[in-house]
């Protein structure tokens, strides 16, 4: 749940990117990082193993400037990927306010979205969202993939995985190269915003 | 009140619980964060400074894991953390379900002096917070 301060009227907003393992949820908050150092007050914090695989999660503080007078502060989150993880994943989405659901369009990793999307839906039930509510946006990241012969799922299929049913707005993305990166954050951020402000009134 | 938004009336309150409690006693900096990470209100000596929103990030995430690692042994909660350093030492103790407040001090404080009143400050938060 956004956090709304009055008296230094502040709004806190928590976006998570959740996604199955190495499909680019820390590589999109890197770029923006890099990209949009102005922005940021403060360093990334990474949790990660020897590895370089995100142990707990990922954190960056983004300020987007004022909206009718409140500073909105865009908080960013990513999960652990790796399946034994689900617990620190949970915990990570609590009080989340809108999901970007990274999703890796290699023609192998196929069935890991969908399972690592069904398992978003049941840890958001678990705390009483439906995924169905939650602002939303899929992202079909490593389209870059192409080039290299790499097998990519047609975006139609991905849509059909995962998509079917939500019906939210979507992304080609490539995360490394920075495309459509910015597009995804703006999308979840107005999402969010819009749907906090609904809530309000 | 409906959680997630705090009047201003109610933070002026509780910033001056923090001041007269916890500040004046010489803790560096005082945070009341909720589970999810967000910061509720931050008050400092003026001369410490902490990147505070980074710090409830964490904070709320180290709070979780201990949580579920209570849950393991059998526990409902493990109320209190106490994290100690060389020259500075953090507190973390549950005011309720969702909110929980973080003490930054250094040598000059025993650890006994400030759990008296931070379990004073918790009780007088819970008061403000309570009032719809």
């Amino acid at each position: 749940m956004s956090f709304i301060n009055l008296k230094e009227k502040v709004v806190q907003v928590k976006i998570v990117y959740y996604g199955p393992g190495r499909c680019g949820k820390t590589t999109n908050l890197e770029y923006i990082n890099k990209t949009y150092r102005k922005q940021i007050v403060s360093e990334m914090v990474s949790l990660k193993t020897h590895g370089d695989r995100t142990l707990f999660f990922d954190f960056l503080p983004f300020d987007m400037g004022k909206i009718k007078g409140y500073d909105i502060k865009i908080q960013l989150y990513t999960v652990p990927g790796q399946v034994k993880y689900n617990a620190t994943r949970k915990l990570v989405l609590r009080g989340v306010d809108g999901i970007v659901f990274v999703a890796d369009a290699m023609e192998k990793q196929r069935e890991k979205n969908i399972r690592s999307l069904n398992q978003l839906h049941e840890n958001l039930q678990s705390y009483k969202e439906s995924i169905f509510n939650i602002p939303l946006v899929m992202q079909y990241n490593k389209v870059d993939l192409k080039e290299h012969g790499i097998p990519i799922l047609p975006t139609e299929v991905l849509q059909k995985d995962l998509n079917s049913r939500l019906k939210v707005p979507y992304f080609e993305a490539s995360a490394i190269t920075g495309y459509n990166v910015a597009e995804t954050l703006k999308k979840i951020i107005s999402s969010t915003v819009v749907s906090i402000q609904k809530k309000l009134l | 009140m409906n959680y997630g938004i705090v009047s201003q009336e109610q933070l002026e309150q509780i910033d001056t619980i923090l001041s007269d409690k916890l500040i004046s006693l010489g803790v560096d900096c005082v945070i009341i964060i909720d589970m999810a990470g967000n910061i509720i209100t931050a008050k400092d000596n003026g001369e410490s400074k902490y990147d505070v929103y980074s710090f409830a990030a964490l904070a709320a995430g180290n709070f979780a894991t201990v949580d579920a690692m209570a849950k393991l042994v059998g526990e409902q909660e493990f109320s209190l953390l106490f994290h100690k350093g060389q020259d500075s030492n953090i507190h973390f103790s549950k005011i309720d379900e969702e909110l929980l407040l973080i003490s930054m001090f250094g040598k000059g404080i025993s650890l006994g002096f400030l759990r008296l009143n931070v379990v004073d400050v918790i009780e007088k938060i819970r008061k403000v917070w309570a009032k719809k």
